[in-house]
């Protein structure tokens, strides 16, 4: 199966920052994969660069085996939900229908006008007047109904209420699940990713600090508890991702094919979120040492 | 795509033909009436020779409305880079939409050449047809108007025939661009409006007098070329001539570039700061006031003085582009405007195709 997001030492400079930079990641297709990171990591970025938004400085990326964006055949096989999901204020919901009916060659109609009406919007209404959550429905009904093999929905339910954050990502999931559809989205709340993904990507500092399913990643990570220690002092083959220690004793999670059997430490599971957190906490971690050793 | 733009333009389009339609409207019922009262003026005037002061008085009587409407096919270009042009992109940019419809099945370049298109077309109709309308309306009033008026003046040039049409091309395309380097609509409509007038007054200034070689030549004195003759200061000796600047004779409605006195030898002769009416300069020419044709006791008037001097071979020497010129400059001047149109759509094109997100 051909991957849905191939990027090789992929980056993208902004004037003389890099807003991502060296990312290399084979996202294989049929996931729902979230891409999740602080803000300023360079989610966005990738994002853009996936849909053909922007153009890479350095390194490539194929989309579903093709530039991204240059022909109406890959414009027409990926789908991109922008942050703030943007629609046209002064058009109404039926018109923003028509307008992907004209612009696009797979519109499904009949999946369009059926959603529309079960999330109760009037397709007489200006989308100006739409709340932040329709307005986000209305964007993602276009995404879904141009039938795109790959969909991109950059924080997609940033602008939503707990309860309809809720029943967005689920009818997301039937969404994907309904059309075989791959998906990336993005967010800064990984509560919202844990719903929904079967796929991660961590992005901080634009880079890839991690990519891979979440099963395989729940079951390679661990958290390790035991006296203080220097995490030099661990066996070789857990990799730590963050330390923390205190008084008397050290937490680590570690990275590894198998749990240490040593009797000092205690195992124990990590989740998703604590997961990610450690890869940030890693980051941080190390702008801490930096800090220090320049102020000392 | 097409509906799409149609859709998000058709408000305005829609009130700009509204407007033209009652200015066309205007003109219709009222143009007929007016070259009516021209004919019946000429008829008149031509076999006492009073056509001049006819001339005047129509022109006059007319000339409020006739500087209205030259005065709006010059801006309505203006308005179309405005209005339409530079938010064309930026009003996208500034909503976020264009994420919307650049990730829809259609390539930006396709987008955008629907966009510059459809919009381009109707900008141009719209100046299109005002314009021809006021050349046709004003028909008589340009063939009676002071020659800083006529057809050929820089100003009224620009408002007759089919110039408007590629102004109102290139200004538009002149909005987009600037827009899309911009990207802001507010500093892009700023900088469209200061960037189209600079050129519009460049154009006519700099650039159109040498389009086409301007005729040379030089003119006896006469009524045509002489504004006035007075004696020069107290001391005898000497008439002051005030030369036209923008007329010579035989050539009515001409466009003069430049106009000289030369004295008998074909030197220039300068002025000594004097100044006259406006349209004229003051020249000094050396002439006996106390006796012939410019003694003031004699009677006889300025024309017997203006003879007099041209007798002792003082001429006006002009360039100027004859009004015969006026359709092939009209060409020219609008495939200039063309090539600029293309250009920067090229622009606009390169920079909407990558790197503008």
């Amino acid at each position: 199966m051909t991957a849905v997001l191939r990027a090789q030492a992929l980056g993208k400079k902004y004037g003389r920052r890099w807003a991502l930079r060296e990312c290399t990641i084979d996202i294989p297709a049929g996931h729902i994969v979230g891409l999740v990171g602080p803000n300023g990591a360079g989610k966005s970025t990738l994002l853009k660069l996936a849909c053909g938004q922007l153009e890479p400085t350095a390194g490539g990326i194929a989309v579903l085996g093709g530039r991204p964006g240059g022909t109406p055949a890959q414009l027409a096989k990926v789908g991109f939900v922008a942050q703030d999901t943007p629609v046209y204020a002064s058009l109404t919901v039926a018109e923003h229908l028509r307008l992907g009916a004209r612009l696009n060659p797979r519109w499904d109609d009949g999946m369009a006008r059926e959603r529309i009406a079960r999330l109760g919007l009037v397709p007489a209404h200006r989308a100006g007047k739409l709340s932040g959550g329709q307005r986000a429905q209305l964007a993602l009904t276009l995404g879904l109904a141009k039938r795109p093999d790959l969909l991109i929905l950059d924080e997609p339910a940033a602008a939503l209420d707990p309860l309809a954050r809720h029943e967005f990502l689920q009818h997301l999931r039937e969404a994907a699940s309904e059309h075989k559809l791959s998906v990336v989205l993005s967010s800064h709340l990984v509560s919202d990713l844990e719903q929904v993904c079967d796929y991660l990507v961590v992005l901080v500092d634009s880079r890839v600090q991690i990519a891979g399913r979440t099963d395989h990643l729940l079951t390679t990570h661990h958290r390790l508890t035991g006296p203080r220690c220097d995490p030099g002092r661990l066996p070789a083959d857990q990799y730590v991702v963050s330390a923390r220690h205190t008084d008397r004793q050290s937490t680590f999670v570690v990275r590894a094919g198998a749990p240490t059997h040593d009797p000092a430490w205690t195992v124990s599971r990590v989740s998703l979120e604590d997961l990610v957190l450690a890869y940030m906490d890693q980051h941080t971690a190390e702008h801490r040492r930096v800090a220090q050793e320049v102020r000392g | 795509m097409i509906w799409l733009t149609w859709r998000q333009f058709r408000g305005s389009a829609v009130m700009t033909a509204a407007v033209l339609v009652v200015l066309g409207i205007t003109l219709a019922v009222t143009g007929p009436g007016l070259a009516s009262r021209y004919a019946a003026g000429i008829a008149d005037c031509a076999p006492n020779d009073t056509c001049t002061d006819f001339f005047d008085r129509f022109f006059g009587e007319y000339q409020i409305p006739f500087l209205a409407l030259t005065l709006v096919v010059l801006i309505l270009p203006a308005l179309a880079g405005l209005f339409w042009g530079a938010p064309l992109v930026t009003r996208e940019l500034e909503a976020g939409t264009h994420l919307l419809v650049w990730n829809q099945s259609v390539t930006r370049a396709r987008w955008l050449a629907v966009k510059l298109g459809l919009t381009g077309l109707v900008a141009m109709a719209a100046a299109g047809v005002c314009g021809l309308a006021v050349t046709w309306w004003s028909d008589p009033l340009d063939k009676s108007a002071v020659p800083e008026m006529a057809q050929m003046a820089p100003l009224v040039f620009g408002a007759r025939g089919i110039a408007p049409m590629a102004y109102a091309a290139f200004a538009l395309v002149l909005g987009v661009t600037v827009g899309v380097l911009v990207r802001r609509t507010l500093p892009a409509m700023a900088l469209t409006l200061a960037a189209f007038a600079a050129i519009q007054l460049a154009m006519p200034l700099l650039v159109r007098p040498h389009l086409m070689p301007p005729a040379t030549s030089t003119f006896e004195l006469g009524r045509t070329n002489v504004e006035g003759i007075v004696p020069h200061g107290r001391q005898g000796g000497a008439m002051q001539i005030f030369l036209s600047t923008s007329a010579v004779p035989g050539h009515a409605g001409a466009w003069v570039l430049s106009s000289d006195l030369v004295d008998p030898s074909g030197r220039v002769v300068v002025g000594d700061g004097a100044s006259g009416p406006s349209s004229t300069i003051a020249r000094s020419v050396p002439v006996s006031t106390t006796s012939g044709p410019c003694a003031p006791m004699r009677g006889l008037g300025a024309d017997a003085c203006t003879a007099e001097i041209n007798r002792l071979g003082y001429r006006q020497q002009a360039t100027y582009q004859p009004l015969e010129r006026f359709w092939p400059l009209q060409w020219i001047e609008t495939g200039i405007y063309a090539l600029l149109t293309l250009a920067l759509a090229w622009l606009c094109f390169r920079r909407v195709g990558r790197g503008l997100s």
